[in-house]
């Protein structure tokens, strides 16, 4: 690998390629496109958490006037899911509604007031069934069934692993601590309502749509309509943000391609913000205990982890969830042993899934509070108990995670010395504190959501007469940058120019395979693709010009959109005049790369899930202020240090981390996706469900650590998701250090403070 | 349906509005103006901000006959001669887009702000933006380049 400095493109920053449309507002997104004779979809929900549908009549609404489709379960009773172990969804219902929002069935209308109106016209007569709401209870209650498939009670799915000797490792311990915890849900609240447009001509189908995953809706299309995945074509916009939430197939694009097939007119279904959150497939309520036992240095000699997850009506990504919450907590401290305990039950609300950060938010939040626990109870200082058990480079966790590249002592010291912490910790006055926390992330799953031996990634690029040069790639870029860096990585390989180069992406029809924005992903494969298409093309282009120049290959380079002799000055040609020379003398001039990860699949069941080809690392420190009359928690400032390999875009990776980090702000003292009684969602809007607006945030300090992966694509590795999970607990600990409480529910209210205050006052 | 006139991006316009449109839905549905977003379509989000007579104002919750002979500004018409406003120009360059879903309603709203405060503290632009959501960017580049564009309108002014 190059010298950092000898790039010219990468690792300097550059604004996004598509940043002047979005300023401009030419930018397109699935909302904004249009067709000739396009009609307005709307979907029916149930307003019941439970209930067997005993018929539906939807005459009344097909005889309205300006009613061109209505469809039911009836029209796609096909399952369908994420996850190949959790098929259990319809496009709408089927004989059951098991949540307030269910999709129930779907109209298409000539305007939106009457495609409404056709919905009122929609006789669903029900039959009300108990609805639990409460994990606890869908954990014995074997009399209500939310999902046929589930064996006992409402169980989805245990599992049970135990790595390295448990019995040893607590028998070493001078001391225990365990400790209960629960993180409450969240929502993804990205600011794009999803949006879907289908069209059906010629038996095909074209479907725009908000996704992360072209790919995987293109597959579950086929599936459930029985079109053959070669008629169907899933166009990704502009994505206005996912974050998870956009990361499967959802009921309305379903919905949207039924409603197209059937009226045979382009059908658009955009849902309200309501809608937004009763989808939802966000972060899942958590419960959680740790106990772990240490040596009277710190040193960690074995952790216990159990969890039970509240996934909602349907599976979604819930078991992957599961499985993660215990597979990330064996690092970023070396842990010898471990076990946990995980269930996902099902309850009568809408369905839980991936959120970013995904699986590792909530026993990251609960694992660094615990840990400051253990260091407060034997008087060590928290930067020195995680500084003691930090994870070196290179190493395999007690689960078989390999770890390669780790910069994770750095960050620690970073984000320790952005607050002073050897001078402040412990000694700020009452009401002000600082706080400390790390974390790690995948960047990628090392395995696909389907089984298959196929790349994960391939990128094409294309080399015109004009010296043009064009990526094709399936990575659909949500808002994270991935077109920028993939023009970035195209012509640092080729030696062109970034004006050169323009992306295609995120089109099933003209781009190959990725697999999607989730599992940061996208930069590690689809950048490693990108690097190995444009190094095959730049090997043919040289190739040819050898030949035809009559020179020794090894002596040619391409550098700044011109061909270059060493040691020579002056250019031989311009870069369009070498793809003309190319061109005419046979050669080639379309390349595929792609990106496989190595197989890392730990020797046991479930050792699928957690393994990656790179690890990102991090360490954080918030500074609060706590006001003690009122309970108000001001964050004033949070450093975010954090191991990304290489910086290839550090203009749009600081931004990842600045919106990682206030995302993680939000769900610490003001999101809460909470439920009344009956099973109905308590707000769904943007007053209830607080997002952090400017006024609230903390400023926001990010230090770019780079650790050069041995395989990342110029030794990049994750920043989007990784950043999130050490922002909870750093704020939760500096509470603790600001009024010497701490907390172990979240998200935080000024009520919650108030009264442990009050609760310390009584009994100090 | 009435007969709504009044001035779009600095040129007249003249259509026909249902009494309850909103002006949000006459310029994404009639008028193809899509740069302006709906997010929630409950004022709650900012997506949807546009100026009227230079004012910020959410285009969801105000009826299109209420801008009768009045100036609207959205993001379509913000760039004069196919010059950039200095406010976009501060947010793409310093990388205060991402999926770009809010920028139009920041971005007007940045513009207003600075046409009537020119030199606003951090604590000012906080606050002035505090009606739009931005979920992906933390706020942080975004404050920076409504700072940085403050900069350079004053220079401009200065020189």
């Amino acid at each position: 690998m190059a010298e950092k400095s000898a790039y010219r493109y990468i690792g300097r920053n550059k604004p996004r390629t598509d940043g002047l449309a979005k300023v401009t507002g030419t930018a397109l997104f699935s909302a904004d496109i249009t067709m000739p004779r396009c009609l307005v979809g709307k979907i029916l929900r149930s307003p019941h958490a439970h209930a067997r549908i005993l018929s539906i009549d939807t005459k009344k609404a097909e005889a309205l006037p300006g009613v061109k489709a209505v469809v039911t379960g009836a029209d796609a009773p096909v399952k369908y899911g994420i996850l190949p172990v959790s098929q259990d969804e319809y496009p709408l219902a089927v004989d059951k509604v098991r949540f307030v929002g269910d999709e129930v069935a779907a109209v298409a209308a000539i305007d939106e007031a009457t495609a409404l109106h056709a919905l009122d016209l929609i006789d669903v007569c029900y039959e009300v069934l108990p609805a639990i709401l409460d994990p606890h209870e869908a954990l014995i209650r074997d009399d209500v069934k939310i999902q046929e498939r589930t064996q006992e009670a409402n169980i989805e799915r245990r599992i049970h692993l135990v790595f390295g000797d448990m019995e040893k490792g607590f028998a070493e311990a001078d001391y225990i601590r365990e400790d209960r915890f629960f993180k409450d849900a969240a929502s993804h609240a990205f600011l794009e309502p999803h949006s879907a447009l289908a069209q059906f001509s010629d038996g095909k189908l074209t479907l725009r749509t908000s996704t992360q995953v072209p790919h995987y809706v293109q597959r579950a299309l086929s599936r459930v309509l029985g079109i053959p995945a070669e008629k169907i074509r899933v166009i990704k916009p502009v994505l206005g943000g996912g974050f998870g939430g956009k990361g499967e197939p959802l009921p309305l694009e379903f919905a949207a391609s039924l409603l197209a097939i059937k009226s045979g007119q382009p059908v658009r279904i955009t849902h309200s913000r309501e809608e937004v959150f009763l989808t939802h497939r966000g972060r899942h309520p958590e419960q959680m205990t740790l106990k772990t036992g240490v040596k009277k240095d710190g040193t960690i000699t074995a952790v216990q982890f159990s969890s039970l997850l509240d996934g909602g009506a349907y599976g979604s990504y819930g078991v992957v969830t599961m499985i993660y919450s215990g597979q990330l907590l064996t690092a970023p401290y070396r842990v010898p042993a471990y076990s946990f305990d995980s269930v996902r039950v099902f309850t009568n609300k809408p369905p839980c899934g991936a959120q970013r950060g995904h699986g590792g938010v909530q026993p990251r939040f609960a694992f660094e509070v615990h840990l400051d626990r253990i260091a407060a109870d034997l008087g060590i200082d928290p930067l020195e108990i995680r500084y003691h058990n930090a994870i070196e480079p290179d190493t395999v966790t007690v689960n078989e995670l390999r770890i390669t590249s780790c910069a994770f002592k750095e960050c620690l010291d970073k984000a320790a010395e952005a607050v002073d912490w050897k001078e402040k910790h412990g000694k700020l006055p009452y009401g002000k504190g600082i706080g400390l926390a790390g974390g790690f992330y995948v960047t990628g799953a090392a395995y696909p959501i389907y089984a298959n031996p196929m790349p994960h990634s391939q990128v094409q690029i294309r080399v015109d007469r004009d010296g043009g040069v064009t990526v094709f790639s399936g990575a659909s870029d949500i808002g994270q940058g991935s077109d920028t860096l993939l023009v970035m990585i195209a012509a640092e390989t080729l030696g062109i120019p970034e004006q050169s180069v323009r992306v295609v992406s995120a089109d099933t029809e003209t781009t190959p395979v990725d697999l999607g924005s989730y599992s940061s992903r996208v930069t590690f494969m689809a950048g490693n693709a990108c690097r190995k298409a444009a190094l095959k093309i730049r090997d043919r282009l040289l190739a040819a010009c050898a030949g035809q120049l009559e020179r020794n290959q090894k002596d040619l380079t391409i550098a700044g959109g011109y061909l270059f002799e060493h040691g020579k000055e002056e250019p031989l040609m311009t870069f369009a005049e070498v793809a003309v020379l190319a061109e005419a003398a046979g050669v080639d001039l379309c390349a595929m790369g792609s990106y496989r990860p190595p197989e890392l699949a730990g020797s046991y069941k479930f050792g699928g899930v957690g393994p990656s080809p790179a690890y990102s690392f991090g360490a954080q420190t918030a500074e609060v202020e706590v006001d003690t009359e009122t309970g108000e928690i001001r964050v004033t400032k949070i450093h975010c240090a954090h191991d990304l390999g290489f910086a290839l875009n550090p203009l749009t990776a600081s931004g990842q981390a600045e919106g990682a980090v206030v995302m993680g702000f939000g769900e610490t003292v003001l999101e809460h996706h909470a439920f009344l009684p009956g099973g109905r969602h308590s707000g769904p809007n943007f007053l209830d469900y607080k997002v952090p607006t400017s006024l609230d945030v903390p400023e926001v300090d990010v230090t770019l650590v780079e650790s050069i992966d041995p395989s990342g694509p110029y030794g990049a590795k994750e920043i989007g998701e990784g950043s999130l999970h050490p922002s909870l607990p750093a704020i939760v600990n500096a509470i603790y250090d600001a009024i010497g409480c701490w907390f172990h529910d979240l998200p935080l209210t000024p009520e919650k403070v108030l009264a442990a205050i009050a609760k310390k006052k009584e009994a100090p | 349906m009435r007969t709504l006139k009044f001035i779009l991006n600095g040129d007249p316009a003249e259509i026909g509005v249902n009494d309850g449109e909103t002006l949000l839905e006459v310029l994404r549905n009639r008028l193809g103006l899509t740069g302006t977003k709906q997010g929630c379509d409950q004022g709650e989000c900012g997506s949807c901000t546009v100026l009227i007579d230079g004012q910020p104002v959410l285009s969801c919750l105000i009826l299109a006959i209420r801008v009768e002979n009045r100036q609207v500004t959205t993001i379509e018409g913000l760039a004069e001669g196919g010059k950039l406003h200095p406010v976009q120009v501060a947010f793409h360059e310093g990388g205060a887009i991402q999926c770009g879903f809010c920028t139009p309603g920041m971005v007007l709203t940045a513009k207003a702000l600075l046409d009537r405060n020119p030199y606003p503290t951090r604590n000012e632009i906080r606050t002035a933006l505090s009606g739009n959501i931005c979920r992906c960017t933390g706020y942080t580049k975004i404050v920076e380049a409504v700072e940085r564009a403050a900069e350079v309108i004053s220079e401009k002014a200065d020189g």
